[in-house]
């Protein structure tokens, strides 16, 4: 059933439907009317959870690892200066094969502090071991949800998955979103069954010791795991289209892509703008399409090179910069392109908040075709 | 329930050094909590030397995340339980270095939010698992890798955080002190904590023969000392009232002081008079505090004719 909603109370609504038992997390812009609505419903028994009103992120995803290991679906919420400090957790969460999904409310980094849009946090996250999903809007980020927690708890997979989701730009804006009934979901999410959990009646150790004889065995198996789960998403994506209609098979997803001479390649809602400028330029003669990447963990290399191998040029939108050297997602997109002869073009576009209209997506268009790339786009006049 | 001092829940194999303190705590705290417990670690001496994958000793679930999540990941546990509807009890362990310094926001949040869990911290009075560097439970004047005495120190330049009294301020309806060298009083605490609904804490001193610099036999001999002198009090709090609290005929300091390598250089190359008058003073403060002094008759006190 349609509701206009709020993207937040869509994304609560969502994960009121994966029927959690555990809920932990701490308030953090713009992060908060997800946790917040949350909590009314657990208030009003509208959700039938134990909610953890932690002092730290850091002790929100720990007690999600406790409830997880003790057989529970867990599910946390965060931002930026909150997901770094869940950082020692996040990596610790899926080195010991706990399944459970986390909202992240895309948000620039500290210093200088800013409260607003980019993708800076979850992409320094990128080598922890999580599933990575983002969303280009609302309807979207509600379904990642349910989809994620499927493959996160499957038990080859046994990963945790973040669903992230632009701060403010999705978070607090309303979009027509279509929320399943409690009985849809119920028949495309079964209930979690840990492979293994603390039992008084079967005793098992979590998070031992491994010495150099065992560990790099562990890395090798969590790896495997992610290389494991793209055949369980593109399973579970298809059962979604089965099921609900809307088709999250696919990693990355083409629009104009046929004859496209410049590939715009982007992640979240940015794909929403670019988009919009794509029919724009393509009413006036230029042959521009978009590659989304919904998946970025496991990262789609197969994927991304069989859909961009008719490109002249790609130009990466990177709303992340590694300091010191490119757009992370720009340096992923050259991999997954070498020895294609492909020129891949990195724009490191609004960070920050800073907003990029369909107008500098022509513009950078202009750029990629004149082959200058690897810029920072939009700086202060004088900055650059 | 009674302790069944036959229960062996902490198998033996394990990597501890001899006379480890902490080991012997561990399998006493393990006869008092039951089969039916579900354990949660701090990274330390206590996770590393009980469980080299592939084996562990522990024979109740168990689990370690981090060095400083122990009391978030125990209330995690504990909320996962309460939702499944399970009786299983949440032991949460921490070095004293885990429990003091690193873990302290956890601790304080799960403590603050009332989960039922027992804390436990296995006090060896620094960071042993990293090479003896001082915490905040090193006692004054203490000698560790980074407190060591030198011409200008005299060693650990800070008394020991009084950190059941930081627990019983968040209102935890069960706070005690213990030692290992008093087994009964051990595992009798280990029990009341789990038996009191809400969050309790037990502190455990827990002498560690590498750590303080006295041979592997010695760990009970001076475990005691430092109840004898008066600077390690074992009590009991319930809902912020001392209840209990074991009397001695108190020692000197120095008795205690003399036999571990971690004071030596309180004893030469000359004795350092006024720095152990310090440590006596702290001893004489816990005594008035709790009332732990025998008062012996003297004969002086016979009627006279």
């Amino acid at each position: 059933m349609m509701h206009f909603v709020e993207g937040s109370i869509a994304v609560a609504q969502a994960v009121r439907l994966c029927r959690p038992d555990v809920v932990s997390a701490y308030p953090i812009t713009p992060q908060t009317h997800i946790v917040e609505a949350l909590a009314e419903m657990v208030a009003d028994c509208a959700l039938d959870a134990e909610y953890i009103t932690v002092e730290s992120e850091f002790s929100a995803l720990s007690a999600c690892l406790g409830a997880v290991a003790a057989g529970s679906r867990a599910y946390s919420a965060t931002t930026s200066q909150g997901l770094f400090l869940m950082f020692e957790v996040c990596f610790n969460l899926a080195g010991m094969r706990l399944p459970m999904v986390m909202t992240v409310a895309n948000r620039a980094v500290s210093a200088p502090i800013s409260i607003w849009n980019d993708q800076q946090d979850s992409i320094s996250l990128r080598d922890s071991g999580w599933l990575q999903f983002y969303a280009e809007d609302n309807q979207e980020a509600a379904d990642l949800h349910y989809l994620a927690y499927k493959v996160a708890e499957d038990h080859q997979v046994l990963l945790p998955a973040m669903v992230c989701f632009d701060g403010f730009i999705l978070t607090h804006t309303y979009e027509p979103v279509d929320m399943p009934t409690q009985e849809e979901v119920d028949a495309y999410l079964p209930r979690f069954v840990p492979l293994a959990k603390l039992d008084a009646q079967d005793p098992i150790s979590f998070g031992m010791l491994a010495t150099p004889d065992y560990y790099m065995e562990f890395r090798y198996a969590n790896d495997q795991a992610l290389q494991k789960s793209k055949e369980k998403i593109r399973a579970a994506g298809k059962e979604f289209m089965a099921q609900f209609g809307r088709d999250y098979s696919a990693f990355v997803e083409g629009y104009a892509l046929e004859d496209a001479e410049t590939v715009l390649v982007a992640l979240g809602s940015l794909c929403g703008t670019v988009k919009e400028a794509i029919d724009e330029m393509r009413a006036a003669g230029k042959k521009v399409g978009l590659l989304k990447i919904r998946v970025y963990r496991p990262f789609p290399v197969e994927e991304l090179a069989a859909a961009l191998k008719g490109a002249k040029r790609v130009a990466v939108l990177d709303k992340n910069i590694s300091l010191g050297s490119k757009g992370a997602v720009a340096l992923e997109v050259k991999d997954a392109l070498y020895g294609s002869g492909i020129p891949v073009l990195d724009y490191i576009v609004g960070l920050g908040g800073r907003d990029l209209r369909k107008r500098d997506i022509a513009r950078i268009v202009e750029l990629a075709e004149k082959g200058e790339g690897d810029l920072f786009y939009g700086l202060r006049e004088g900055v650059a | 329930m009674v302790v069944d001092k036959t229960l062996e829940l902490f198998d033996c194999g394990h990597r501890a050094c001899g006379g480890c303190g902490p080991a012997l705590a561990a399998r006493l705290i393990l006869k008092a909590a039951g089969p039916n417990t579900i354990v949660s670690s701090a990274t330390g001496c206590l996770e590393v030397f009980s469980t080299p994958y592939p084996e562990t000793v522990w024979k109740v679930p168990w689990i370690h995340s981090l060095f400083e999540n122990q009391a978030a990941v125990g209330s995690g546990i504990e909320a996962a339980l309460k939702k499944q509807g399970r009786k299983e009890k949440v032991v949460i362990i921490g070095g004293d270095g885990a429990t003091f310094d690193i873990g302290m926001l956890c601790i304080s949040g799960a403590f603050e939010r009332g989960h039922d869990f027992t804390y436990i911290c296995l006090d060896n009075e620094a960071y042993m698992n990293t090479g003896i560097q001082r915490s905040g439970a090193t006692p004054l004047d203490a000698n560790t890798t980074t407190s060591p005495p030198g011409k200008c120190s005299m060693g650990n330049s800070r008394p020991k955080k009084d950190m059941p009294a930081i627990l019983a301020a968040h209102g935890a309806p069960y706070v005690a002190v213990t030692s290992l060298a008093y087994p009964n009083d051990l595992m009798q605490k280990v029990e009341r904590a789990i038996g009191v609904k809400g969050p309790s804490y037990v502190q455990v001193h827990s002498p560690c023969a590498t750590g303080w610099g006295f041979e592997g036999d010695r760990t009970m001999a001076v475990g005691k000392l430092a109840v004898e002198t008066g600077l390690v009090v074992l009590f009991e709090q319930t809902d912020g009232t001392v209840t209990r609290v074991k009397k001695v005929v108190r020692k000197p300091v120095e008795e205690y002081l003399k036999v571990q390598k971690r004071f030596a250089h309180l004893f030469k190359p000359a004795k350092k008079e006024a720095e152990i008058a310090r440590i006596q003073a702290i001893a004489d403060a816990n005594a008035a505090k709790y009332g732990i002094d025998i008062k012996l008759k003297k004969p002086a006190e016979t009627p006279q004719a």
